[in-house]
């Protein structure tokens, strides 16, 4: 058991979210901390989607808490979470593929040239774009020769990448990842694995949402279980096997069941 | 039913059939609603029908080869209960059907301006002869040369339209072309005939036509344009190259533009045609069938003179006072 | 350890000669589909002017630019539209009722001529507002929102003008096309006007945050607002900005002709896709250059022109014009078939 004394960096008490006469969040709470990989796993009607949304911005609940570093706030919008340092990169990873790397990168918060050039005419820094962007890539290890590419002509994986790199590049307290593997073969899916644990050595927490339990167990610290609409549990994988976790997950076992090491 | 319902069905009866006796109702459908030439023609129909005492139903396709517009048009008139309809087709071959069912039901169809094809879908054809038409202006240019050596740009309409081609194969049998009759198929040519390019009867089309054919041949001195408004584009490409005072442009339609035109010395001569001519025709036909059950049959020419303010021997023209008293448009 | 996130790169760090923060002569060139284009254009310059002695002057390609200059600016606001993956079919009827209104107003109310053409661009760029807030409030297509502005602005043109050409302008508002001399060759204003506004568009487009957001938003609109852009904003503006251009075309179809047409414009969408699609742009959206507009509006009028010295029937022009439509689409669909 483990009396955790850290500080919490993310927290939601109490979440509910009902669309018409389907509640998805019956009085969901949730803990990040710091320096963390937390996944967040689910069957289908859980409220895991609602979950992240509420945590993203992208829906606002019905009642309930959130807290950011201690302090309560509220997400009008997915850009509003983005201004308070919140960071998603979705299934669908929201890049323009026929757009380049860099311009990937810093898509709607282009680098502006510096004095009247860049206040008055808008004008972008091309060269501080390209040097930037090679230096996040770099940081993450991600080996692509040319941010000139066309993010289109990259690989799932590389693509993936890009992604994660732009997230990385503005968080400034949590990055959360929506189903980062689900779409990648064996290799390149194990890349994206190395990929978020650098993440979290650059000192940020991340938050993973995945159907795929083997990578779930490989790379997360503690496991979010949700399930009906709360979270029943909150468990460590170095002290539970995979088919335990499922059983909790889909309710064939309880979570008082579990021994106390289990728990996390 | 008793014998006072019995009159007063008679009477009104007889009330009903003694008001669509007094007032024929005919039909006019134009190939477009808002171009001068089919409103002066709407204008002419309107007072023809005050005269004769029948009723006029209007209508128009949308655009220019609106077909379908007009296909509905004649239904509708049918079963408002028109005797006669006069048409200017939008596509000679597609209307046809909606025609002959027309026809087939007793109504009478007249063509105004352009015919049907063939001929005979229509119980009768009002037109222009725009072969003549083009013969007109093709005398008059070949007067005005008086044998010198002619270098000729035709600006025509666009591929394989039938007055563009009989306008532009009469002007070249008015200029002496041997061989070219009114069933010349195709544009016809001559060695004298520097530049052919189409115009679409649009001003700013006809420009770059005239443009490029100048710069094909600086020589031209002598422009066939299908319409005024190609012929005004032609005129401001000419002034651009310095070249109006020596260059003759001939023109056919003898709209109320193209007159004052006429007389500002930009057309030296244009052949017009009457509208107001063709609907009046069209609507006394229509009304006397309608009296008579006598059907009007057969082509009639509806007339075109010649206008210039620069008469030339041996061809009868008319000059631009009397265009003006006779041309269609503002 | 585990092994480093790696592509087919042997090394982890790109090297300082790949650097690629080099901004070299390549990034200046335009894209591969405009380079095809313009390879097209060269050719058929080099055929007609074998065909025709009079063909290769300074004097003739002054004049196809003039005959071109008028679809040529509305081309450039097709062009915007089209890389948000949108269409205007109401560009060509919008420009006719502008310079309706503008000659109208100078000609019939004696407004000042200045006036009268800010009129007509303020009338042109209504219109293109309706366009723009339709597609972004009602979120309906651009083609059928276009088609039925078509529609409105030719029957308000020919209602207001009475189908009567407005004549007897004063001399300002012709003199875009007057012209001056350059050696041999005397240029039309206006040509100048439309090279320079293809320049500064293309600059936005490459250069500023706005254009990009403009290629972001055809590209993938979902992708271009989850990262915080306005794309209800970018269409509104990409469609006004249009109206804008449309405006300055009337301008110029106004000092070309002399007179104020009602039924000018009647082809010039279709004429202006055409550019569009033969320069490479992408239909779709979020792909391609207005240089390559610029080609595919030299194209036409160099066919137009060179087809006409050698005396051909202007149908082989429909026709040829058609045919490098298909090859031009083709080509950009072979070329991206990963995008």
């Amino acid at each position: 058991m483990t009396t955790s004394v850290q500080p919490i960096i993310f927290q939601a008490r109490g979440l509910v979210k009902r669309y018409g006469s389907v509640t998805a969040l019956d009085g969901t709470d949730f803990d990040l901390r710091p320096g963390e990989i937390l996944a967040v796993i689910g069957d289908n009607g859980a409220g895991k989607s609602s979950l992240i949304k509420a945590l993203s911005g992208a829906v606002i609940p019905d009642a309930g808490e959130l807290m950011l570093d201690g302090a309560v706030v509220r997400f009008r919008s997915p850009i509003d979470a983005r201004r308070h340092g919140i960071e998603t990169v979705y299934q669908d990873l929201a890049v323009a593929p026929a757009m380049t790397i860099a311009e990937n990168l810093f898509l709607g918060r282009e680098i502006l040239r510096p004095g009247m050039l860049g206040r008055w005419l808008r004008l972008i820094d091309k060269r501080r774009m390209l040097l930037e962007a090679e230096g996040h890539m770099r940081d993450l290890k991600i080996g692509i020769r040319s941010m000139k590419q066309a993010v289109g002509t990259l690989s799932g994986g590389q693509r993936q990448g890009v992604a994660v790199a732009r997230s990385t590049a503005f968080a400034r307290h949590v990055v959360i990842l929506d189903e980062p593997t689900a779409a990648l073969g064996v290799k390149e899916g194990n890349m994206v694995l190395e990929l978020i644990r650098r993440v979290r050595d650059r000192g940020l927490p991340v938050i993973l949402i995945s159907h795929n339990m083997p990578h779930v167990f490989e790379i997360a610290d503690r496991i979010h279980i949700q399930r009906l609409g709360r979270r029943v549990a909150v468990v460590d994988p170095k002290h539970i096997s995979m088919s335990d976790t499922v059983a909790v997950m889909t309710g064939a076992k309880e979570p008082g069941d579990l021994p106390e090491e289990a728990h996390a | 039913m008793n014998a006072k319902h019995c009159i007063a069905m008679g009477l009104f009866t007889s009330m009903a059939m003694a008001a669509t006796a007094a007032e024929p109702v005919i039909g006019l459908i134009t190939k477009t609603e808002t171009n001068p030439f089919f409103v002066k023609m709407k204008e002419g129909a309107q007072a023809a029908a005050k005269q004769q005492g029948a009723k006029l139903l209007t209508a128009a396709g949308k655009a220019d080869g609106d077909n379908a517009g007009q296909v509905t048009a004649i239904e509708n008139m049918v079963s408002a209960g028109a005797k006669a309809i006069l048409i200017t087709p939008n596509d000679s071959k597609a209307i046809v059907p909606a025609i002959k069912k027309a026809r087939d039901q007793g109504v009478m169809v007249i063509a105004l301006d352009s015919p049907a094809e063939p001929v005979t879908a229509t119980d009768a054809l009002f037109a222009t002869d725009n072969f003549k038409a083009g013969q007109l202006i093709g005398q008059y240019a070949k007067a005005a040369f008086a044998g010198k050596p002619v270098k000729i740009a035709t600006l025509d309409l666009f591929p394989g339209h039938p007055i563009g081609i009989a306008r532009h194969n009469g002007f070249l049998a008015g200029m002496g072309v041997a061989g070219v009759t009114t069933k010349t198929a195709g544009l016809a040519t001559s060695p004298d005939v520097v530049c052919m390019a189409d115009s679409f009867g649009d001003q700013g089309k006809g420009q770059t036509a005239m443009e490029n054919c100048l710069q094909k041949n600086p020589g031209i001195n002598l422009v066939y344009t299908i319409n005024e408004p190609a012929a005004a584009g032609a005129y401001k490409a000419l002034k651009a190259a310095g070249k109006e005072k020596g260059v003759m442009i001939v023109s056919i339609d003898g709209g109320c533009a193209g007159i004052r035109d006429v007389k500002s010395g930009i057309i030296a001569a244009t052949s017009q045609q009457y509208p107001l001519k063709m609907a009046a025709l069209g609507v006394e036909a229509g009304a006397a069938f309608a009296k008579t059950g006598k059907k009007a049959s057969g082509y009639i020419d509806t007339g075109v003179t010649l206008i210039s303010d620069r008469a030339q021997a041996g061809v009868a023209s008319r000059d631009s006072a009397f265009g003006q008293s006779g041309c269609w448009g503002k | 350890m585990p092994p480093d996130l790696k592509t087919a790169a042997p090394s982890a760090l790109p090297d300082a000669a790949a650097t690629t923060t080099a901004l070299r002569l390549k990034d200046w060139m335009p894209p591969v589909n405009v380079l095809g284009s313009l390879a097209a254009l060269l050719a058929a310059c080099l055929f007609f002017a074998s065909q025709s002695d009079r063909f290769l002057s300074g004097q003739n390609f002054s004049l196809i630019l003039q005959q071109v200059m008028v679809v040529g600016v509305i081309a450039i606001g097709q062009t915007l539209i089209i890389l948000t993956a949108g269409i205007d079919l109401s560009c060509g009827m919008a420009m006719a009722l502008g310079s309706v209104v503008t000659t109208k107003f100078a000609v019939d109310y004696g407004v000042h001529p200045y006036s009268a053409v800010l009129c007509g661009m303020a009338v042109c760029m209504l219109i293109g507002y309706i366009n723009g807030a339709l597609v972004t409030s009602i979120k309906l297509p651009p083609f059928i929102v276009t088609l039925g502005t078509m529609n409105i602005a030719f029957a308000v043109t020919q209602i207001y003008s009475e189908a009567q050409t407005i004549t007897g302008l004063p001399e300002a508002l012709t003199f875009f096309g007057n012209t001056f001399r350059l050696g041999q060759t005397s240029i039309t204003y206006g040509t100048v006007l439309m090279l320079a506004l293809y320049l500064l568009t293309w600059l936005f487009l490459r250069e500023t945050a706005p254009g990009r957001h403009l290629y972001a938003v055809g590209n993938n609109p979902e992708a271009a607002r989850l990262t915080g852009i306005a794309t209800s904003r970018v269409l509104l503006g990409v469609y006004m900005v249009a109206g804008l251009f449309y405006g300055v075309a009337a301008l110029l179809s106004v000092a070309r002709m002399g007179v104020g047409d009602p039924q000018g414009g009647q082809t010039d969408n279709l004429d202006s896709i055409t550019a569009v699609v033969l320069g490479g742009t992408s239909l779709f959206g979020g792909r391609g250059s207005v240089l390559g507009t610029l080609v595919g509006v030299l194209i036409v009028g160099v066919f137009r022109n060179g087809l006409t010295l050698m005396g051909v029937p202007s149908v082989v022009q429909i026709l040829v014009t058609g045919v490098l439509v298909i090859l031009a689409v083709a080509t950009d669909q072979l070329t991206h078939k990963k995008g």
